[in-house]
């Protein structure tokens, strides 16, 4: 009996066993996977909830729905990684598991303590954040009855997930301000290391324009060096200060301690691999999928849900010795919530930067490619019912894994 | 790959300005894109930062992060912002004949 183990049963560790559980006789292959939590978040949700659209239920459903029938799930907390022994120790009765094949998908966390001045007695109070559950939940509770004043959103450090949120996150609050007539009381922020609003240059002129529109302030090139939570505001390196009411933090994500326990990581504890097969550079035996990988491009569960198509293809291939001939392309597809009930759609790889154009999808589309609509914005809302139901699950979704030109205008 | 003249010498450079082959690099070079970013005078700190990275890179393949350069280089953060002014990662590596740091995602 071989065995495969799977570390995460997020976006990727879940389409992965759902698909390899299909295609790997049972007889022969052994899969197990590993999350140290019972619940599956659908993290793109919490983007929603501090403005009232999403709640808790919306974004929170037991993971064991989720693992198919033949597939070992374990609830525990992972101690380390032995790659030298091929063997996983869990916190769990001491227990060890060992692999014939490991795959890395302990995703990518904020990091909040690494701002300093952050966590304190004004922690979820003046500041807040909504990468996380709790995060978003307190910061509904906190905008409902908030007067209004300065908001700056501020993010710290690169990698973050899905690196348009913050911009989501400033587009929702002006509708959301607006709808409670509230938005002349409110002024928008953001603060961004960035020389821009976003890493892309076509994107990140666009929604500049469009950040400029709604009167949300941009300070780029803004490095934080600390929080005076006393008195309200954030410091820069080179001595900018920025004074707030609200301040929202999207702080760096970094990957799982167990990969910096494990000696497997870089500095943000990210896995090296190989950036089109996701194989460790490493080890031969071991693959790291979705936010836990370091490959350069967005942190974002279209990214791990086209890993985890191009990695099941080359792993088939691979346990029989075989060249693994799947590229993964860097492919990112992000629909941008731009409020009012609207929407942008951008679709980019390692090579292409997003463009604009037309986006077909059968059956729904098409989408209009860095142009705002709302037909953008209910696929946005679409694609939480087909994560849940299709996505997960490793079935059929009519999207394709590699980007495609198709559509778009150079 | 467009070329440019620096410092007498001929290199290849990207849309950004970045130099395409480390190989190309040299101290006069190094002066003259510093000079291009708004710094008069490289000084031996800054030296010492460009060194590094020119290290770190041969070792590793890919220009450092900043999180990576303060950790290993012995410079702090707050230093590499007062010697390279606005983004310390891209203005140094852009310097020191590196491609773009790819943590920037």
């Amino acid at each position: 009996m071989k065995r495969l183990l799977v570390l995460g049963a997020g976006t990727a560790g879940t389409i992965v066993v759902n698909k390899l559980r299909r295609a790997l006789d049972p007889e022969e292959w052994d899969i197990t996977i590993v999350d140290q939590s019972e619940v599956h978040h659908y993290q793109p949700g919490y983007l929603f909830i501090p403005f009232g659209i999403y709640t808790r239920n919306d974004v929170v459903k037991p993971r064991r729905d989720y693992i198919p029938p033949g597939v070992n799930m374990i609830l525990s907390r992972i101690e380390a990684i032995e790659p030298d022994r091929n063997r996983v120790r869990l916190e769990k009765d001491n227990r060890y598991l060992s692999y014939d094949f490991l795959v890395i998908a302990t995703g990518s966390q904020p990091r909040y303590e690494e701002v300093p001045g952050l966590i304190g007695p004004e922690w979820r109070k003046s500041i807040h954040e909504f990468y996380t559950l709790e995060g978003a939940v307190a910061l509904a509770r906190h905008l409902r009855s908030w007067e209004g004043g300065h908001l700056v959103l501020n993010i710290s450090e690169l990698p973050i997930k899905c690196p348009v949120a913050p911009l989501e996150f400033l587009f929702l609050a002006d509708w959301y301000f607006h709808g409670q007539g509230k938005r002349s009381r409110v002024e928008l922020t953001l603060a961004t290391p960035l020389p821009g609003a976003f890493t892309k240059p076509r994107a990140s002129q666009l929604l500049g324009n469009l950040l400029a529109e709604k009167n949300i302030h941009v300070v780029p090139e803004f490095a934080i060096e600390s929080v005076d939570a006393e008195a309200r505001k954030i410091i820069s390196y080179d001595g900018q200060e920025i004074s707030y009411d609200l301040l929202v933090s999207v702080a760096i994500h970094m990957g799982d301690d167990v990969i910096a326990r494990s000696g497997l990581g870089n500095d943000t504890n990210h896995v090296p691999v190989d950036k089109h097969t996701l194989l460790s550079t490493q080890y031969p035996n071991i693959f790291a999928l979705g936010d836990a990988a370091d490959v350069p491009t967005s942190k974002a569960g279209s990214v791990a849900h086209f890993q985890a198509e191009i990695f099941t293809e080359n792993f088939l291939r691979y346990i029989d010795g075989l060249e693994m001939t799947a590229r993964f392309d860097g492919h990112a597809n992000c629909y941008i919530e731009s409020g009012f009930g609207k929407g942008f759609l951008i679709d980019f790889n390692y090579d292409v930067e997003p463009l604009p154009g037309r986006y077909p999808l059968p059956g729904l589309g098409p989408f209009s490619l860095l142009q705002e609509s709302p037909i953008n914005h209910w696929g946005k809302m679409m694609f939480r019912w087909m994560y849940w139901n299709l996505l997960l699950k490793g079935k059929e979704l009519p999207i394709t894994t590699h980007m495609s030109m198709a559509g778009k205008w150079q | 790959m467009p070329t440019r003249e620096i410092a007498g010498k001929v290199v290849e450079v990207d849309a950004e300005g970045f130099l395409c082959n480390p190989n190309d690099w040299t101290r006069e070079i190094a002066e003259e894109i510093a000079r291009e970013e708004g710094i008069e005078q490289l000084t031996d700190l800054h030296w010492k930062v460009i060194e590094f990275c020119r290290a770190d890179f041969k070792a590793r393949g890919e220009s450092p992060t900043l999180r990576r350069i303060t950790k290993e280089s012995g410079v702090d953060t707050k230093t590499l912002y007062t010697l390279f002014p606005k983004g310390p990662a891209k203005k140094v590596a852009r310097i020191a004949g590196l491609g773009k740091p790819t943590g920037c995602i």
